[in-house]
C-alpha cells in the first residue's frame, strides 16, 4: 500500500470517527487544533486505524504523535514492518 | 403564596421526552388519550426473549439539540434527558442568573446500559484493547446532569441520584432543598432513563416484574386493574427548571406550579418487594405532607406510582388508604399510557400532575377497566375526570425500597 492510499484510508477513519470533512485531514493537519480531537477521541481514532490496516498501536508509540502526517508515518511502519 | 408558613420552590419550565408525547402538549393529550404506547420492540431483535414489547420513544431526533459528533459520544439515556432540560430551559425564558448559581440535579436507575452491552459484547469478542475510551463517561450515571451543566455553563452543584424508579422524583426533592438552603438560585432537576436493551430487557423479566401480555401489549400496562400482571418497560426523560417563587414572580416568569413538600425514606424491608401493608410508602407520604405543612384532607389528586405489577399496586393503594382514609382523593396512574419510565417516573409524573393543575383536569388511567376489589381508592380511569384546584401528591418508589413523595401545588391563580 502507497502512502496516499494509506492517507485515503486514514480520511476515511477520520470522517468516521472524528465527524470531519474529508477536506481538512491533510498530513500538516493537527489533531486537537484542526479536528478538534480530545485525547479519548485520539484513543478511538487509533483504534479505528489498527482495524482498518490490521496493525497494533501500542499506547507509548502515540507520545508526540500530534498530526495526520505523524500518524500516516507510524501507520506505514507499521505496514513496513508486518509486509 | 405560601403554604403553611413555607413558600413553595416555584417551577417555571418543564420538557418531556415520553413515549406518548416528545413536548408539554402532545405529552398531555396522550396521557388522556387512554391509549398506551406499549408495542413490539424495534431497537433490537426480540426473537429469544419472553417479552417483546415495550413504550419506547420511536421519532426522537438528537440532530435538533446537538451536532452528530456530540451526540455519538453520548448514551440514548442523555440524549433525551438532555433534550428534555434544552426544552424545560426554553419554556423558562430568560432566567438572567449567574451561572454559578445555576444547579443540575439528574436521576436514573441504571445510566448508560446500551453503551455498556454493546462495549462488553465488543470485549467478549475482540479483547480489552477494543473498548471504546468512551465508555465510561457514555455509561456513567452521572453523565446527564453533567453534559446539561457542560453545554451551558452552570458550575454550581451538580450531582445524580441513583434510586432506581424514585430517581427522578428524588432528584427534584434535593433540588428543592438545594434552593431552600439558598445553595443555588436556580436548579435545573429531573430523570432520564434508556434501559429497553437486550439485557435490561431480559433481566427485568427475569426478576418477574413484566407483564407478559404479549398477545396483547396494548393492554398490558393496567394499574391497580385486577387483571394486571406486572409494568411494561418504558424509556423518556423528565426536566424542570426550579427556582424561588420570588425570584421567578420579581422576574416576571410565568409559575406553573410550585413544590411545597418532600418526603424520602426507606423500607428497609426487601430489595425489591415493597414493605408490608405499605408502611414505607406511608411514612414517605407522611413526611411530605408535613414538609409541606399541609393536611391529607387538602390533597385533591394523589398521582401514583401505580406500576401494574401485584405487589406495587397492592401496597400503594393500602398506604393511600391508610394515609386518605376510605374516602380518599382521586388516584392515577400515568403508567397505562407511558409504561415505566424508571428513573425518569418521578420527574415526569410531576410535569404530567403541573399539567393537570394547568387543565383542571386529573389524567385517566389508561386501561383501568375493574379495580381489585381489595384495593378501595378512587382510580380514575376511562375520561379525564374535571377536578378543583388543590395540592398533589405524587409517589416514586424503587426497588432498593427507596421511596419519594412530592407534594406539589397549583400556580396561582389568573
Amino acid at each position: 500500500m502507497d502512502r496516499s492510499e494509506a492517507l485515503s484510508d486514514l480520511q476515511s477513519c477520520a470522517v468516521e470517527v472524528l465527524h470531519v470533512d474529508p477536506g481538512v485531514v491533510t498530513e500538516q493537519a493537527r489533531f486537537k487544533e484542526d479536528l478538534d480531537a480530545d485525547s479519548l477521541a485520539l484513543i478511538e481514532f487509533v483504534m479505528a486505524l489498527e482495524e482498518k490496516f490490521d496493525i497494533t498501536v501500542p499506547e507509548e508509540e502515540l507520545d508526540g504523535v500530534t498530526t495526520v502526517g505523524q500518524a500516516l508515518d507510524l501507520v506505514m511502519t507499521k505496514l513496513s514492518a508486518g509486509a | 403564596m405560601t403554604v403553611a408558613g413555607r413558600t413553595p420552590v416555584a417551577v417555571t419550565g418543564m420538557g418531556v421526552k415520553s413515549p406518548v408525547g416528545l413536548d408539554l402538549r402532545s405529552f398531555w393529550s396522550g396521557l388522556c388519550s387512554g391509549v398506551s404506547a406499549a408495542g413490539p420492540i424495534t431497537q433490537f431483535d426480540t426473537s429469544d426473549h419472553p417479552v417483546t414489547f415495550a413504550c419506547e420513544i420511536g421519532d426522537f431526533d438528537i440532530g435538533a439539540y446537538i451536532g452528530p459528533k456530540e451526540a455519538a459520544h453520548l448514551d440514548r439515556v442523555t440524549h433525551l434527558g438532555f433534550a428534555a432540560a434544552v426544552d424545560a430551559l426554553a419554556h423558562a425564558g430568560d432566567l438572567a442568573v449567574d451561572p454559578a448559581r445555576v444547579a443540575v440535579v439528574g436521576g436514573t436507575g441504571v445510566g448508560g446500559l446500551i453503551t455498556l452491552e454493546t462495549e462488553i459484547i465488543k470485549y467478549a469478542n475482540k479483547g480489552a484493547m477494543r473498548v471504546s475510551p468512551f465508555l465510561v463517561p457514555m455509561m456513567m450515571s452521572n453523565a446527564t446532569a453533567a453534559y446539561i451543566a457542560l453545554q451551558h455553563g452552570f458550575t454550581g452543584p451538580n450531582f445524580s441520584v441513583v434510586t432506581a424508579c424514585a430517581a427522578g422524583a428524588n432528584a427534584i426533592g434535593e433540588a428543592t432543598r438545594l434552593l431552600r438552603n439558598g445553595e443555588a438560585d436556580v436548579v435545573i432537576a429531573g430523570g432520564a432513563e434508556s434501559s429497553i436493551t437486550p439485557v435490561g430487557l431480559a433481566a427485568f423479566n427475569r426478576m418477574g416484574a413484566l407483564s407478559r401480555r404479549k398477545d396483547d401489549p396494548l393492554h398490558a400496562s393496567r394499574p391497580f386493574d385486577k387483571d394486571r400482571d406486572g409494568f411494561v418497560m418504558g424509556e423518556g426523560a423528565g426536566f424542570l427548571v426550579l427556582e424561588s417563587w420570588e425570584r421567578a414572580t420579581g422576574r416576571g416568569a410565568p409559575i406553573y406550579g410550585g413544590i411545597a413538600g418532600y418526603g424520602r425514606n426507606s423500607d428497609a424491608y426487601h430489595i425489591t418487594a415493597p414493605s408490608p401493608g405499605g408502611e414505607g410508602a406511608v411514612r414517605c407520604m407522611e413526611l411530605a405532607l408535613e414538609d409541606a405543612g399541609i393536611n391529607p384532607a387538602d390533597i385533591g389528586h394523589v398521582n401514583a406510582h401505580g406500576t401494574s405489577t401485584p405487589l406495587n399496586d397492592a401496597a400503594e393503594a393500602e398506604a393511600v388508604m391508610k394515609v386518605f382514609g376510605s374516602s380518599g382523593p382521586p388516584v392515577s396512574s400515568v403508567k397505562g399510557s407511558t409504561g415505566h419510565l424508571i428513573g425518569a417516573a418521578g420527574a415526569v409524573e410531576a410535569i404530567a400532575s403541573f399539567l393537570a393543575m394547568a387543565e383542571g383536569q386529573v389524567f385517566p388511567t389508561t386501561n383501568h377497566v375493574e379495580g381489585d376489589p381489595a384495593l378501595s381508592i378512587d382510580v380514575v380511569h376511562g375520561a379525564p375526570r374535571s377536578v378543583a384546584a388543590a395540592p398533589a401528591i405524587s409517589n416514586s418508589f424503587g426497588f432498593g425500597g427507596h421511596n419519594a413523595s412530592l407534594v406539589l401545588v397549583p400556580p396561582p391563580a389568573a
